[in-house]
């Protein structure tokens, strides 16, 4: 195991931010941390890199506790924070120098730095002072500064966070490819960004560990049932009633009115069955018009409440 | 311990602010040296020396401000403090940076020594001495300085807080004069900054006068790095 975290509780005063969290992590995973802002990700990963401590539990790396021996610990770990800690009056090559030294790496200094270099594709503002820098350069240096010494544990903390959407796709396949070389922890309040990248999700609410899977599995349980949201105009109840009536329907739900005078239902078949054209056509000869027909695809929020409610149940 | 160092000093002078500084600090310093020295036709560096440590009195809370206070801003101490080096690796550090940057100021008394020389004989040894009483007096402010800016990111508040708290220390002995009560008298004359100071500018080296300012110094950088272990459990 390469990351420990056992029982893990964090407490800010009266705040309760991680409570009982317990994983592991093996070499070679690629680990997306999702959940809303203030969920406590970033206080998971600043207890894992040993900025934080906890206030009950133990984390350790690579077999050595992070409280107890920290300096072995952090060996282990490139973390690039949410705001990347840059000395902005440095130039780009003082401060992966500075980094490299303060990390006191023992890696031919040259040849390692110009490999960073080339794999963040920051190689162009090498001499620049970071003062000058983008936004997406800033995040390319952390990265850069992240990843000096070779770490075989990566923690990015929001990576992706203010970038424009070309920047996001580059930070990603940068993401991609570094997770073929270690281990990397990373965190998202972004879903498809968790899909693009991990190969393991953990889902975090109010300091909780609610779901541990892949995201392929995790969307499959979830939005997984494959409900309908229909759009009709007409009779509320003449609807509702063609709807029921439908074989392999186990509930359906009025959302509202939309579009002024569109009733919206919500479909939920009683197993994996697509009911798209079943309901169109009952609609259709029930004399309704069907003006809108999708399958439901589950935000983020939705996941969560679903999430919630499936923890309460057990 | 030695990078950290190096970028603060690298730092420090790459801002104005250091060569305002020094700057100032020489200016001061050159003023007390022709008034009481050059104008009286002395050789007397001791009310350079006192006059000095009164500067000083200003300039380090100017110094050791941006410390730890702006690496607690920008969020760079996220870097330090996950980095693989120990609290102490981090503190001595920065507190030796400052005393490089510190001595690099008061160096212009060895430079009025070697002028005096010209014209008359200096006692080197009393020389060497007064500067080595400036640097244990300024490194244990230096320590409180430091300490009060890992208290704050704002750098104008670590300043004011030092300026007013090496004040407060400056003034003990004033205090103690009219103190009535023998035993807190004593105490205030005990822990005066100046006091002691003064009997370096009287060229004695006294043991227990760089005890006490090595106590002082390492005290506050134990404070220090009290403050970033409590502030991870906070």
């Amino acid at each position: 195991m390469l990351v420990e975290v056992d029982h893990v509780t964090k407490r800010y005063g009266d705040k309760l931010a991680v409570d009982d969290l317990s994983f592991s992590i093996d070499q070679g995973e690629v680990v997306g941390f999702l959940g809303p802002n203030g969920a406590g990700k970033s206080t998971t990963m600043n207890m894992i890199t040993g900025y934080l401590s906890a206030t009950e539990g133990n984390i350790s790396i690579a077999g050595y506790d992070i409280l107890e021996e920290p300096i072995e610990a952090k060996k282990h770990i490139g973390y690039l924070p949410e705001m990347p800690p840059l000395y902005v009056d440095m130039t780009v090559h003082e401060y992966l120098d500075f980094l490299y030294e303060l990390k006191k790496c023992k890696i031919p200094r040259r040849q390692h730095l110009e490999e960073i270099c080339e794999a963040v594709r920051i190689t162009d503002v090498f001499e620049r002072v970071i003062r000058n820098l983008s936004k997406g350069y800033r995040q390319r240096v952390g990265l850069a500064g992240a990843l000096i010494g070779s770490p075989e544990l990566l923690i990015l903390d929001e990576p992706t966070v203010g970038l424009d959407p070309q920047q996001i796709i580059e930070i990603r396949s940068l993401i991609k490819e570094l997770g073929s070389k270690c281990t990397v922890i990373l965190s998202s309040h972004i879903l498809s960004e968790i899909e693009a990248v991990c190969n393991r999700v953990l889902v975090i609410d109010h300091g909780r560990l609610i779901a541990d899977d892949s995201p392929d599995n995790l969307s499959k349980n979830l939005s997984g049932d494959a409900s309908v949201h229909v759009r009709v105009l007409g009779d509320e109840e003449g609807i509702r009633k063609t709807l029921v009536s439908l074989p392999k329907v186990k509930e359906v739900v009025y959302n509202g009115l939309k579009e002024e005078s569109a009733h919206e239902f919500r479909v939920v078949p009683e197993e994996r069955v697509d009911l798209r054209s079943d309901i169109a056509k009952a609609l259709v000869n029930g004399g309704f018009d069907v003006i809108g027909l999708r399958f439901a695809e589950m935000t983020l929020e939705e996941i969560f409440l679903d999430l919630i409610a499936k923890e309460d149940r057990e | 311990m030695a990078t950290i160092l190096r970028r603060e000093i690298r730092a420090y002078f790459s801002s104005p602010i250091g060569y305002i500084l020094l700057a100032a600090f020489w200016a001061l310093a050159g003023w007390y040296f022709y008034v009481s020295v050059l104008m009286t036709a002395t050789a007397e560096l001791r009310n350079v020396y006192n006059a000095m440590g009164t500067i000083s009195i200003f300039l380090i809370p100017m110094m050791t401000m941006r410390l730890f206070s702006e690496d607690k801003r920008l969020k760079t101490e996220q870097a330090l403090l996950t980095a693989p080096i120990s609290l102490w690796e981090l503190v001595l550090g920065k507190f030796l940076s400052s005393m490089c940057i510190y001595a690099i100021n008061v160096s212009i008394v060895l430079v009025y020594g070697i002028t005096v020389s010209i014209f008359s004989k200096v006692e080197w040894p009393v020389t060497i001495g007064l500067f080595i009483g400036m640097m244990m007096f300024g490194g244990a402010m230096i320590a409180i300085g430091m300490f009060i800016s890992s208290l704050t990111e704002n750098q104008i508040i670590a300043a004011i807080g030092t300026f007013a708290v090496l004040l407060s220390v400056g003034i003990l002995d004033n205090v103690a004069k009219i103190v009535d009560n023998s035993l807190i008298k004593a105490f205030l004359y005990a822990i005066s900054f100046n006091n002691r100071f003064y009997d370096f500018t009287l060229g004695v080296i006294q043991l227990k006068d760089v005890v006490f300012f090595l106590s002082v110094m390492f005290l506050f950088c134990y404070f220090t790095t009290r403050v970033f272990e409590r502030r991870r459990y906070s």
